[in-house]
């Protein structure tokens, strides 16, 4: 029928390769971005270049288009990405920051998940009442909170008002185990260290909730327009006319089927999270690849030419896997769906 | 000849605004904060015709200007707010007041010239990549490439590649502009391509083909015009959207320069988060930044009141919710059709009439 493990694989493999023709893109996008969109982009990349640095970059400039792009294409491929400005290596510092970013995103799909889904059913539960509209403030709220204010609002008020850390990922500069993962509180939970378990989580909890916060209101919003369209159905007033409870329907029977559409969308929130991670990781110095960018676009006054292609590439990777991952878990999730 | 055609485009456009007008009153009663929404609204296209036609009328001072009113010793710039300024002054003596609201030309027009930019852009490619997209032919192959490239766009961030292109191409509001107006327009091919998708093969339109209509006329008229609820929701949304990513883009450095001729909020944040942090200047930063939430929240709420009334999978399970006890209204999407098909002839005959 189109429903077994041989089935799934082709299934997988065949989004995968739709997604080589998008990878190229990307490639040759951020090329078209940073190589011929600018005019004269040396003085802007290193403000404070020697001469020497600068006629370096402006020979790079001068080459014919096509040179540029194989020394570019054929760098990112080598796996040879260049280097900052004060020489350090553009690749290893991504590839050790890229964890940090993740576990953050993923800390914040799960306040997702856990805070945005309920709040969605409690606006479908009561809609167009006060609960509905209290639900519709709180999300669109995140949405039109700009994401340095979310931020700081938590760093400066909040955090000191909860009693918890605003920076970085533990409160010591060095741990007493070895970080396999550079996840902190995944770190944390293989070396059995509980007290530093503990810290990773305080320090964790207050950049994924903003983060949360910002992007909450797409699963809400979905959650709410799925539960109206799944409530007035057949089989759940037959679960109420069983005489369950109305926890039991709302949230087994009826939420159930709403989770669908909701867990798909949940992967195209992917680069709303990525791009909030460039502002929330600088206001609380989480080592990850979101502060990367920002120091490596310009933020700081010290943009990195190469580290700027880097992240770019890097951040786009990011959102085509996580759709592809939305695409396949919503294949899985609906039975409707056939893998070939 | 000229006469008789007078009074009929005025009906007409009566017409139009008496239908859109009930319309709208339909979405302001259907929630309450959709009402709140557009009064924020109507309140900021209202300051904004003030500042830009009789700006002294609500900002008494000029934009970045020193106040001067407190340099006498000890010199002390920055007061808090009061009843001269209301939002306060800052350490060069800059009315914060006059320069939020100087700021609200630049900063609504900055919203609704992306997202109107890119209504227009994606749009119409959106509509060339749904209507003509049968396989083998010039228009599909076209189809194809619009969609491919759209794909593209839309992996990046739109933060990311904004932040990017910005880097690249330099700083100032137009950089800024250029950027975000490029990350921002695939999501309507997108949209607006699905739409024409499931538009397209309804009854209706076939009908109008086989009553000899023309290829364009179908797409203006009876493709177009059904597909355009979602987009003027999600142009309603995008101005809010489009408003906290330049801000961002403003915070990490790539706005105009603040302390200019020209103030804009994200700008201004920018330039007051040092004080910020310091916490004992709140009112610097927290008045650009409740003037960015204000104008989002008041297009969110509008959009997302605009949608629920709009989009038919909602409002069908709104009205459904409503009479859980009642079996659920049968809608047959034929019915609708039918009525569409009979409004969109009756334009015809009456437009062919006219001519």
């Amino acid at each position: 029928m189109g429903r077994n493990l041989e089935d799934l694989l082709i299934f997988i493999g065949k989004r995968f390769l739709e997604l080589l023709p998008v990878l190229l893109g990307v490639i040759v996008l951020t090329f078209l971005v940073t190589h011929v969109a600018a005019i004269n982009p040396c003085p802007r990349w290193y403000p404070k270049g020697s001469p020497a640095v600068i006629a370096h970059c402006k020979a790079q400039f001068a080459l014919p288009l096509y040179t540029q792009f194989w020394n570019y294409f054929s760098q990112l491929l080598s796996g040879n990405w260049g280097a900052s400005q004060l020489g350090v290596p553009v690749l290893p510092v991504i590839s050790s920051a890229v964890p940090a970013t993740l576990e953050l995103v993923l800390a914040s799909m799960l306040l997702m998940v856990v805070i945005g889904i309920p709040l969605g059913v409690i606006a479908a539960q009561y809609s167009g009442r006060w609960g509905d509209h209290l639900v519709r403030i709180l999300y669109l709220s995140g949405w039109s909170v700009p994401t340095y204010v979310g931020a700081v609002i938590a760093a400066v008020f909040l955090g000191p008002y909860l009693g918890l850390p605003t920076s970085h990922e533990y409160s010591t500069t060095s741990v007493p185990f070895p970080q396999y993962t550079h996840m902190s509180v995944l770190d944390a939970i293989i070396a059995g260290n509980f007290p530093y378990t503990i810290d990773a989580i305080n320090h964790l909890i207050l950049p994924a909730s903003v983060l949360a916060f910002i992007n909450m209101g797409i699963a809400t919003r979905m959650t709410r327009a799925t539960m109206l369209e799944v409530l007035p159905l057949d089989y759940v007033k037959a679960a109420r006319m069983k005489g369950l409870s109305n926890f039991i329907v709302l949230y087994k029977h009826a939420l159930r089927n709403a989770l669908i559409a909701t867990v798909t969308v949940l992967g195209l929130t992917a680069g709303g999270l990525l791009s909030g991670t460039v502002v929330i990781e600088e206001v609380f110095a989480w080592p990850g690849i979101g502060a990367y960018a920002f120091a490596s676009l310009g933020g700081g006054g010290q943009p990195n030419f190469d580290g700027a292609i880097a992240v770019t590439i890097v951040f786009a990777i990011g959102v085509v896997i996580a759709n592809l991952i939305s695409d396949v878990l919503y294949g899985v999730l609906d039975p409707r769906v056939e893998w070939r | 000849m000229a006469s008789p055609q007078r009074p009929s485009v005025v009906r007409r456009f009566l017409q139009l605004a008496w239908r859109n007008s009930v319309a709208l009153t339909r979405v302001l009663r259907a929630n309450p904060l959709s009402f709140v929404g557009f009064v924020l609204v109507a309140i900021t296209l209202i300051l904004t015709v003030i500042v830009v036609v009789h700006p002294s009328l609500v900002v008494p001072y000029g934009a970045s200007q020193n106040t001067g009113v407190y340099q006498e010793p000890p010199t002390i710039l920055h007061w808090p707010p009061s009843i001269a300024h209301p939002f306060g002054t800052d350490q060069g003596g800059r009315d914060i007041y006059s320069d939020v609201m100087l700021a609200l030309p630049l900063d609504l027009g900055i919203g609704i010239g992306i997202a109107g930019t890119s209504v227009l852009i994606g749009g119409f490619l959106g509509l060339v990549a749904g209507f003509w997209d049968k396989p083998g032919t010039a228009g599909g192959a076209t189809s194809t490439v619009i969609m491919r490239t759209t794909d593209v766009f839309l992996a990046f961030p739109s933060l990311i590649l904004a932040l990017a292109i910005v880097a690249s191409i330099g700083r100032g509001v137009w950089a800024a502009f250029l950027a975000i107006q490029t990350t921002w327009w695939p999501f309507y091919v997108r949209l607006v391509r699905g739409e024409v998708l499931a538009v397209k093969h309804l009854p209706y339109v076939t009908a109008a083909r086989a009553a000899g209509v023309g290829e364009g006329r179908i797409l203006t008229r009876h493709v177009l015009r059904n597909v355009m609820d979602p987009i003027i929701v999600y142009f309603t949304l995008d101005i809010g959207t489009v408003l906290v990513t330049f801000s961002t883009i403003s915070f990490v450095g790539a706005g105009i320069p603040f302390p200019g001729p020209v103030p804009e909020w994200g700008s201004m944040m920018s330039f007051y988060q040092g004080a910020y942090l310091l916490s004992q200047y709140w009112w610097y930063i927290t008045f650009p930044a409740l003037a960015i939430f204000m104008t989002a929240l008041a297009y969110s709420l509008l959009g997302d009141g605009l949608r629920d009334v709009l989009d038919p999978r909602t409002r069908r399970a709104l009205t459904q919710s409503v009479t859980t006890h009642e079996p659920p209204p049968e809608e047959p999407p034929l019915q609708a059709a039918t009525t569409e098909t009979s409004e969109e002839e009756e334009a015809v005959e009456e437009t062919e009439m006219r001519s």
